[in-house]
């Protein structure tokens, strides 16, 4: 089985059952099975999500990107820090990047005033973080190859050619 | 005044496409879901819109040459050689035509004379009889077996070669069937080809669609290559079949004798899809192989399934088709799908619309979603259990 044909088919449907799974890759759905706990084991599948388009619901909830720089430890380099500021839970993704920036992080709060705390009280006082760049979300357009607005699921073709 | 009688005979004497015949029975059919389409699910890539839509902001709004944008055939040029190792010039050897139906019509008309005949099978598209007997050819047709995986052998082709014919026309990867000619099965066709001096027609559109086998072209057969006219387009592997654009690959003088017939017919293929086919060439070879392997677990996905409901239903290598055969069921092709279709409202097509020797079998398009997949075959369960309960 190529492993990255579940992979593929999962990262698009995390519902697929494992016997539809089994069907689309000819293999026993043991195989199927014993295959996604190992690379559950190896931290290759690190989870199985929903895409939720939150602003069409009635939970408040503010998104915001923060660029940061940090100046990097001896011996650690930027792991350690990094390690301070994912600990949050209001820290829902991190990314280290090349350029002039060190760190992205993306973070969830109820409120822009929730989120300015914590950015104020939180991450700009690590002693290695010498400045914050705070952007907040108005709008989601696609996420993870989903669109999110105005995209119809309709099949335009005519149904037999 | 009876305009019937004004008509030409020849198209008066064509079958009106089955295809058609049923699409007119499924469409009256309300919440269907359908598995009858010859068309990919995936929207063209959006490089390719963008580059059109950018073509038509510059103001290339014009014809182009006869033979299609040089800059085009020069891509198509590097794509035969990149992803098939086949050698053909820009400037001599390429068509850009209004998809693959005009390729096949051009080509046809370039190379017969009446009385000619021209060697094609059953099960195949649609297009192919009625495009031979427009170009007032006699079709000499070889019947396909399932027990074959639907091939051609040298047996059947040599059966069907007399003196008069002219060309056999093939088409593999195989709409309906989903079968392919691998390199060890055209070996064997190539000493006839070369004896009786033939051309061959390769309708290669669905070439980027194989899955087991690596997909082999005619004309790499260097001994009969010059009697090879290639048949291919944008429409299955780039998700383009909207787009109307095709090209033809052949030696110099039947080039130039299609190319007579396309420029007084169609003068140039539509501008904006030549643009649109150049960014396509250039970048999109990862989305077409993403889209294969799509349609490769697709595939394993619905044989699976039609085999586990009891319709027999070989592996195809190619093409986005299954073939089951329904034999089993006692029915009739065409009153399983009518029936079917007004029962479970799933749309299939049925096997005879490709020719008589589609009876017994159905063609089932795997251009959907898994999840539409499932949906379908889940229908088509409890349409065999009715059917059971009946007997």
């Amino acid at each position: 089985m190529k492993q990255k044909h579940l992979l593929t088919l999962l990262e698009r449907n995390a519902r697929l059952s494992v016997t539809d799974l089994a069907a689309a890759l000819n293999e026993s759905e043991d195989n199927i099975l014993e295959t996604m706990n190992e690379l559950q084991k190896e931290k290759i599948i690190c989870g199985y999500h929903t895409l939720i388009n939150w602003d069409k619901t009635s939970t408040e909830r503010v998104m915001a990107f923060i660029e940061l720089n940090i100046s990097p430890e001896r011996e650690y380099g930027y792991d350690r820090i990094a390690k301070a500021i994912y600990q949050f839970e209001e820290v829902d993704t991190m990314y280290l990047l090349s350029g002039s920036k060190d760190f992205i992080i993306f973070i969830n709060g109820k409120t822009m005033q929730e989120i300015a705390k914590f950015v104020g009280s939180k991450l700009a006082c690590i002693n290695e973080v010498t400045g914050t760049a705070t952007s907040f979300v108005l709008k989601t357009y696609k996420v993870d190859g989903v669109i999110y607005e105005d995209h119809k699921d309709e099949d335009e073709r005519l149904i037999i050619t | 005044m009876k305009y019937e009688d004004y008509l030409s005979t020849t198209v008066k004497e064509i079958k009106p496409s089955g295809i058609r015949k049923f699409f007119d029975l499924a469409n009256t059919v309300e919440g269907v879901i359908s598995l009858g389409v010859g068309e990919p699910d995936f929207d063209t890539p959006w490089a390719i819109r963008e580059a059109a839509i950018y073509s038509i902001q510059q103001g290339k709004t014009f014809y182009t040459a006869n033979q299609g944008l040089l800059e085009l055939r020069k891509e198509i040029s590097a794509y035969a050689k990149r992803r098939f190792n086949l050698d053909y010039d820009p400037q001599k050897n390429i068509i850009v035509t209004v998809g693959g139906s005009e390729a096949i019509d051009i080509c046809l008309r370039a190379i017969i004379n009446p009385g000619d005949e021209v060697i094609t099978m059953s099960p195949g598209y649609v297009a192919y009889e009625p495009g031979i007997r427009l170009a007032k050819a006699t079709p000499v047709i070889i019947e396909l077996k399932e027990e074959n995986t639907f091939k051609l052998t040298k047996e059947a082709l040599e059966k069907a070669i007399t003196n008069k014919t002219k060309a056999v026309l093939l088409n593999y990867p195989n709409n309906p069937t989903g079968g392919v000619m691998t390199y060890e099965d055209y070996k064997e066709l190539i000493p006839l080809i070369k004896k009786h001096n033939l051309l061959v027609i390769s309708d290669e559109i669905y070439a980027e669609l194989t899955y087991d086998t690596k997909f082999c072209s005619l004309a790499s057969f260097e001994e009969i290559k010059d009697q090879v006219i290639i048949i291919n387009g944008f429409s299955k592997a780039f998700a383009m079949t909207g787009w109307r654009l095709g090209y033809t690959l052949a030696n110099e003088v039947i080039t130039q004798a299609m190319n007579k017939i396309h420029q007084y017919v169609i003068m140039s293929a539509p501008t904006a899809a030549q643009y649109g086919a150049i960014e396509g060439l250039r970048s999109c070879d990862h989305r077409v192989d993403e889209m294969r392997d799509a349609y490769f677990l697709r595939r394993n996905y619905i044989v699976n399934g039609f085999n586990n409901l009891g319709l027999t239903t070989f592996l195809p290598q190619g093409a986005f088709y299954v073939f089951p055969c329904i034999r089993s069921t006692g029915l009739t092709s065409e009153e399983f799908c009518s029936e079917l279709v007004t029962q479970q409202k799933v749309a299939c097509v049925p096997g005879t619309a490709f020719g008589e020797a589609g009876e017994g079998f159905i063609r089932v398009s795997y251009a959907y979603s898994i999840e539409e997949i499932k949906e379908a075959l889940e229908r088509i369960k409890i349409f065999l259990q009715d059917l059971h309960h009946k007997k």
